[in-house]
């Protein structure tokens, strides 16, 4: 029989064994108050507290059955684990409806069980980043294993070129050996970056202070949201955009002043990203601006600052902490980016300090490692994995340091809004 | 050091002016955004609108026997070149289908090659001078238009740019979302509810806050790695299929809707929780009865707001490989698909100039169903947002 088939059969059994269930206690507790009895809960609470015994476990049954199958590769004819589960849910049920007495509080019962379940969904969160880690790290071993963790830290050439070939049994037919020297590819990261902060930082922090500081309330519910589009645009779009309508800007400019700039320059990414970037800092600068105390513009006007001045000298300085934060987060933000720099940043690991040529970053090796056909225990596809662990790391803590910095600002001026 | 008057006000003057010119900048800082919003949208209204208008000519198509066997026959040598191979392929299929055809010859508006189509909105196309010519005599005679672009829509991905479109892409971004939100909706807000709800304040439960704030900072791609190595490798689920996009964008939308979430029920006044408890209620019972639909308002909004952001991500798709070359719109959650950005993507990387039109037109199809999300979300939370 087909797996489909079976499984349609065995829930629509449950289905039809939770209704039974439900209607049995419910009937057996409306007698037994009909009969003068009270009772802890209502009759609807008894009925499905008996659903619950019913299905809960057999499904519990069925989940562990063939995890342990994926797992252990336990060889469990899916009928009889069903068959199994429908067994389980039918003691379920008998014990279930033979719960059914007045001095039963069903309804905490009840209330146990949707804790519980509450609880499991609020664990599958931190399954979510022990999985990313996991597969990260696991992976990221078997690389090291077959590579010097010290060559892929110091390497300044990062040739993947023929370890397929490898894996594939045939080595000798690649004429070079594999290098997996990370350096430029972290090099082109940290210069895309770079760019991007050098757009992003200025001008989303003079826009946070326009706003915050001088715009009329009427500019700031118009200029808010407008600014939050720049965020919303599909990262793919940005990276068309950069690579269809600014690339060849740049090149054009460039050529214009007689340097010769390649279309895949890093300028264009960067720009393009720091540009997507800015409503991250405006956004939260915004509210940390917002949020430095009153009096203490009122204070630093009173003693006769000017505006600039005081904006310059009490409330940017009150709000760096929050602004720091905001940085960090954008630069973490940027180093992750991906779409942008596989569309429109160089393939070529390049070590070079000219924006205009072009290099290649983390993210797009990735990508370029785990796309196209190739044996997954290469340590090309696997180098991609090492990849995403720097990556990992590097992100978690600047996430980590711009947490404790807003909470310090917090903390300081005593605001809990942020 | 003594200053006179006048210096005095100089001084004053001048750092007058210095605060005038901040305000100024930052202004500026604030117009040169929106600037770019404002270039950004012209540049792909102009690449990307002409993709929605498509060649038609309007030739002699002659159904003899010859033409049942070589599609080629069907049409004048002149214009052979001029029209689209897909069209030329169904012929025989059509002849089949429709025997009466056999023998006749009608004038018919055909689908013309991307070329053509190129050459007509004026844009560089590889044509010889004699086609360029054919087609000019074409649109003298009324013969060639630029029709809207129902293939568009309607067809999947081709190799031939006239005939390429984003229906698999939009079907696929369907199946791939229903599946985010079946699985991230009732996480995300079971997750929500214990946190608000129900937690102890413990060092657990500030584990799980300080976990989900974090999940929401990791870049994308890192999701793309754990779908791959976890649910495909490891669970065996179907690479480049819906399901598995599905899974990996859930998880990255469940701190979104979590936290959107957690707002909402923040902002439920307590005395409605105090009431519920007042007339006997359960905790279980006051949540779902008065607090969860009383926040259900700004969970849409979040949610909403989620999918939109999980509608628009790609680099996590393409390591799951959801970039498969897909030319019929499929239905399976199992079976290869592709979604809009990925389509982009893909389109993108063609070096044929017609597809750049292509991906322009995708592009503005994917930003107008996202602004719409967007706005949805925002009269939602007008229309029911309640002051307590």
């Amino acid at each position: 029989m087909q797996t489909n088939q079976l499984l349609a059969m065995f829930s629509g059994s449950l289905l039809l064994l939770g209704l039974i269930a439900y209607f049995l206690a419910r009937g057996k507790a409306a007698r037994v108050r009909a009969s003068g009895t009270s009772m802890y809960a209502q009759p609807d609470q008894y009925g499905w507290f008996t659903v619950m015994s019913t299905a809960g476990p057999a499904l519990a049954v069925g989940a562990v059955g063939s995890f342990v199958m994926l797992l252990v590769g336990a060889e469990i004819p899916p009928l009889l684990l069903l068959a199994g589960s429908l067994v389980v849910a039918c003691a379920g049920l008998v014990i279930g409806v033979a719960m059914v007495r007045p001095d039963f509080h069903a309804r905490q019962a009840i209330e146990r069980v949707i804790r519980f379940f509450l609880a499991g969904a609020a664990l599958i969160s931190i399954f979510t980043t022990l999985g990313i880690l996991l597969s990260i790290v696991f992976e990221a071993i078997r690389f090291f294993q077959m590579q010097s963790f010290w060559d892929f830290i110091t390497g300044t050439t990062w040739n993947p070129g023929a370890s397929f070939l490898a894996a594939a049994g045939r080595a000798e037919e690649g004429a070079s050996a594999a290098q997996f020297g990370s350096v430029p590819l972290f090099a082109g990261t940290f210069m895309i970056t770079f760019i991007a902060m050098l757009v992003a930082i200025p001008i989303g922090l003079l826009a946070a202070i326009y706003m915050a500081e001088y715009a009329p309330p009427k500019v700031r519910t118009f200029a808010k949201p407008v600014l939050e589009v720049l965020a919303g645009i599909p990262t793919v779009v940005y990276g068309f955009f950069a690579a269809i309508t600014v690339a060849p800007i740049i090149v054009g400019i460039a050529g214009f002043f007689g340097v010769e700039a390649s279309f895949n320059n890093a300028l264009a990414p960067g720009i393009v990203m720091g540009i997507m970037i800015i409503p991250f800092i405006s956004s939260l600068s915004d509210d940390v601006i917002n949020s430095v105390p009153n009096s203490m513009r009122e204070g630093s006007l009173a003693l006769g600052l000017t505006k600039g001045e005081m904006i310059r000298d009490i409330v940017v300085p009150a709000a760096l902490p929050g602004i720091i934060s905001a940085s960090l987060l954008a630069v973490s933000r940027a180093l992750g980016e991906t779409m942008i720099v596989v569309m429109a940043a160089g393939m070529r690991p390049n070590l070079t300090a000219n924006p205009l040529e072009d290099m290649t970053t983390v993210t797009v090796r990735i990508v370029a490692a785990l796309t196209g056909d190739q044996e997954f225990a290469s340590a090309e596809t696997l180098s991609a994995f090492a990849l995403g662990l720097v990556l990992f790391v590097v992100t978690l803590s600047l996430n980590l340091v711009s947490v404790i910095m807003i909470r310090r600002f917090r903390e300081k001026y005593r605001v809990n809004n942020l | 050091m003594r200053q006179s008057f006048d210096d005095i006000s100089a001084q004053l003057r001048a750092r007058h002016r210095k605060s005038a010119r901040l305000k100024w900048i930052s202004m500026g800082a604030l117009g040169l955004a929106a600037l770019f919003l404002v270039l950004f949208f012209a540049d792909m209204l102009v690449k990307g609108l002409p993709a929605f208008q498509q060649a038609k000519i309007q030739v002699e198509v002659d159904y003899s026997e010859q033409a049942s066997q070589i599609p080629l026959a069907a049409v004048n040598e002149d214009v052979r070149p001029l029209v689209s191979r897909g069209y030329l392929r169904l012929i025989p299929g059509r002849m089949r289908d429709n025997p009466d055809l056999l023998g006749t010859t009608r004038m018919e508006w055909v689908l013309a090659d991307g070329q053509v189509d190129q050459y007509l909105k004026g844009h560089h196309a590889r044509l010889s001078d004699k086609e360029k010519a054919v087609v000019d005599r074409l649109k003298e005679e009324g013969r060639a238009e630029l029709p809207f672009n129902t293939t568009f829509f309607t067809s999947g991905d081709s190799k031939m740019p006239e005939l390429a479109g984003i229906a698999s892409a939009a079907m696929g971004t369907v199946l791939t979302l229903l599946v985010t939100l079946a699985v991230a909706f009732p996480i995300g807000v079971m997750t929500a509810v214990y946190l608000e709800e129900f937690a102890p304040d413990n060092r657990f439960t500030q584990l799980i806050e300080i976990n989900i704030n974090n999940l929401a900072a990791i870049p994308s791609i890192l999701f793309g790695l754990l779908g791959l190595a976890i649910f495909i490798n490891f669970f065996g689920v179907p690479r480049s299929s819906p399901v598995i996009g599905g899974l990996t964008l859930a998880l990255m939308t469940l701190p979104v809707i979590i936290i959107a979430t957690r707002t909402a029920l923040r902002s439920v006044p307590d005395s409605i929780r105090h009431a519920a408890f007042g007339v006997g209620c359960s905790r279980w019972q006051m949540v779902r009865d008065h607090v969860l639909p009383l926040a259900l308002p700004g969970i849409m909004t979040g949610s909403i707001i989620g999918l939109a952001q999980a509608m628009g991500e790609t680099a996590p798709l393409i390591i799951v490989g959801m970039v498969a070359f897909i030319p019929d719109v499929t239905t399976s959650f199992t079976d290869a698909a592709t979604v809009l950005p990925a389509q982009i993507f893909t389109w993108a990387g063609e070096p044929d100039r017609a597809f750049i039109e292509k991906t322009s037109g995708g592009i503005l199809v994917l930003l107008a169903v996202l602004i719409t999300l967007n706005a949805t979300a925002v009269v939602l939370r007008k229309k029911f947002e309640r002051r307590w």
